[in-house]
């Protein structure tokens, strides 16, 4: 406990702040991936003692707010249909979707939705309710992917034919890879999120620094991790021969974790899957593969994911590109606010908006 | 109102209770005791009477350090002594569902018992309805508290002023990480409990030792965040808060990480607040300290003119957040 306690020691906070001021030399623009990080920046107090130089960019890091707008049409559907009950994270629950319903008002209005902690509780509902279907919504990256994967398998050799999966995953690459190539983001560097390579590993980010020649720093969630992870972004700016480095040793291991990849790459397939404010990216999604179909909700509600507009006036699209700061779009604390959400980055525990909202003091 | 509808949220304590309260209870029984939205109201019957009425809901029933009987008397009676007031008698009313087991019902009764011979109140009054089963979820009491008011110097939420101290009782987020992982069946660390207790026996003595308190509040929903929302934006001044003084057991601590939860927005059933004048903040830390329900007292921060209606917290490496009022329930994230 004492040692990890060290990860947000205010003196060793402090020390490498000044390191940090002492050796930027010029603007560095950082996009932090993975929504814990621009929590942890906001909860922790950083972002009101960073160097000016360093910009801040909240990307494409929370499973909430990537969740496209068809997506999110799709299981507020399923939620009002017959005898199906919908098992999901409460994240999920106040997203609004094109008409501005969500979740907790169809709840309200009878939908039979259960908040989960674990989606292995979702096996146990479908056991007590089996006249009816119960519908996990699959939504999150690699780090939930292999977890969800492993309930998959377990309601397989269990039996159990009412259990569902809609899923919805994504993997991160992929996105920053597009990301990268936008001008108007003009990002210099990558955070990158620990949670994600705990299970990927680092090298799935090695076309960062060999295709762009940018650093990349996967890091950890304490104040400590991403003061020195921004170190090592400003000293590796310069170098030649770049490649991706772990901050975060103690909890990531170079190949990830082997074991939960190979679980994930048995049960879901890479797809093509639609971003919020991204489109359509190829090879970013993961699908039920044909082995597990029968547990696909997909499949057995015949729903097909097509794109549709994009909620009016929200600008989440813009924001978790790190093209616009939450606090500059029309509608932020204004028509948009936690109380009625116009869009996911307001509504998500990890959302930029949401953190601007609820920690920026001016 | 955000939504045209009753949602889960507006029971949370936070910010959409706070406007279902002034949107619609508030708009139709307007009256000044009423609007001044503290714990308990003033009453002048000829005495000066406090009055206080919770309804207890809680999920599950039993939980460890304590039950809904005990919780529904220390809630009140809390309520009733936070502007001064020694806490005198009780109401009770129950509403059981069709089927609810004697045994259990016994138990709560039997708590609700003990916890009124300790607050030293008497229930004087109560009232059992039996409802068909499905109708109600297993049991709800609802209790009514009446004290008689000791000071003239009444503690309100509106009285917070610059330059006083801010004091907590204890440890924040006990009892709303205890009933979440109970409810939930989730295996937290074993010695996490609620904190719920009688408060009024402290309170009484800091009344009468100490000669000018400005507020008294127990962070119960919504948690110490909410609650000195409230009072910032009742008092218009700004509260600095220091995170590295906010008392918050590592179990709950490393419970709340693991939830992704707040320690701050959960509930306590055994704390109170207390904001002072700065001159007599270390008397009343001794005071509080010298009783076991506030040996871990301490100061967590101060009143200043610096942004008013909000609470600002001071982070260990100097920077600055705001601590704003919950908006509906915590809920737990995807990763």
């Amino acid at each position: 406990m004492k040692i990890l306690e060290q990860f947000s020691n205010p003196d060793l906070c402090r020390k490498l702040l000044q390191t940090l001021r002492d050796e930027i030399d010029g603007e560095l623009r950082f996009m932090e991936v993975c929504g814990t990080h621009t929590v942890a920046i906001f909860r922790s107090g950083l972002h009101s003692v960073l160097p000016e130089e360093l910009v801040h960019l909240s990307g494409p890091g929370c499973p909430v707010c990537v969740t496209h707008e068809s997506e999110v049409n799709a299981f507020l559907d399923l939620a009002s249909r017959d005898n199906v009950i919908l098992a999901t994270f409460g994240d999920l629950m106040k997203v609004p979707g094109q008409n501005g319903n969500c979740l907790k008002n169809a709840q309200a209005d009878g939908a039979n939705v259960k908040v989960i902690y674990s989606p292995f509780d979702a096996l146990k509902i479908a056991a007590e309710n089996p006249d009816q279907t119960v519908v996990f919504i699959g939504v999150g990256f690699e780090t939930t992917a292999p977890t969800i994967a492993a309930t998959i398998k377990m309601a397989k050799s269990q039996g159990l034919k009412n259990f569902k999966v809609l899923s919805f995953h994504k993997v991160v690459p992929p996105a920053l890879d597009i990301l990268i190539n936008d001008p108007e983001t003009r990002i210099d560097g990558f955070l990158l999120p620990g949670h994600v390579s705990t299970v990927i590993g680092i090298h799935p980010y090695d076309f960062i620094c060999e295709k762009y020649k940018k650093p990349a720093v996967v890091t950890g969630f304490d104040p400590v991790d991403i003061l020195q992870a921004l170190l090592m972004m400003v000293r590796d700016r310069n170098k030649q021969n770049l490649t991706v480095e772990n901050q975060y040793q103690r909890g990531v291991s170079e190949n990830g974790n082997p074991k939960a990849v190979e679980i994930m790459e048995e049960v879901f397939s890479v797809s093509d899957a639609l971003w919020r404010g991204l489109g359509l990216i190829p090879g970013s999604g993961l699908e039920i593969s044909q082995a597990y179909e029968s547990f696909d909700a997909k499949k057995m509600f015949g729903i097909e994911i097509k794109e549709c507009p994009p909620l009016p006036g929200c600008k989440c699209g813009e924001v978790l590109k790190g093209k616009r700061r939450p606090d500059k779009c029309p509608l932020f604390a204004k028509a948009c606010t936690p109380a009625s959400p116009v869009g996911p980055c307001m509504v998500s525990t990890e959302g930029s908006c949401a953190a601007y909202f609820k920690y920026k003091v001016d | 109102m955000a939504s045209d509808k009753v949602l889960l949220d507006y029971g949370s304590g936070g910010r959409a209770s706070q406007r279902l309260i002034s949107d619609l209870f508030v708009k139709h029984f307007s009256n000044p005791e009423l609007e001044r939205l503290n714990d308990a109201a003033m009453l002048s019957p000829g005495a000066r009477i406090s009055m206080s009425t919770d309804s207890f809901t809680v999920d599950p029933i039993f939980f460890p350090g304590g039950n809904i009987g005990s919780l529904a008397v220390h809630g009140t009676v809390n309520d009733v002594a936070m502007i001064g007031a020694v806490p005198k008698y009780l109401t009770c009313a129950y509403i059981i569902e069709e089927g609810f087991a004697m045994d259990d019902l016994e138990k709560i009764v039997s708590a609700m018992g003990e916890a009124v011979r300790g607050a030293g109140v008497a229930i004087v009054t109560g009232d059992t309805k039996v409802v068909p089963k499905g109708c109600v979820d297993k049991i709800f009491i609802n209790t009514t508290g009446v004290g008689e008011i000791i000071t003239d110097q009444i503690p309100a939420g509106d009285r917070a002023s610059k330059g006083d101290a801010v004091l907590i009782s204890g440890t924040m987020g006990d009892h709303g990480l205890t009933i979440l992982g109970t409810r939930e069946g989730l295996s937290l660390e074993s010695n996490v409990k609620s904190d719920s207790a009688c408060l009024s026996h402290l309170l009484v003595r800091l009344i009468k030792e100490i000669p000018e308190i400005h507020v008294f509040r127990d962070p119960t929903r919504g948690g110490l965040a909410t609650t000195l929302n409230e009072i910032t934006s009742a008092s218009n001044v700004c509260c600095e808060l220091e995170e590295s003084a906010i008392p918050v057991r590592p179990e709950v601590a490393g419970g709340c990480s693991f939830l992704g939860l707040d320690p701050l927005y959960l509930a306590n059933e055994g704390k109170f607040i207390c904001i002072l004048p700065d001159e007599y903040a270390e008397k009343a830390l001794e005071i509080m300290r010298s009783d076991d329900l506030g040996k871990d007292a301490c100061r967590i921060g101060t009143i200043t003119d610096a942004n008013p209606g909000k609470v600002v917290l001071k982070t260990p490496l100097g920077g600055k957040r705001l601590i704003n009022m919950l908006e509906g329930e915590q809920l737990p994230r995807i990763c």
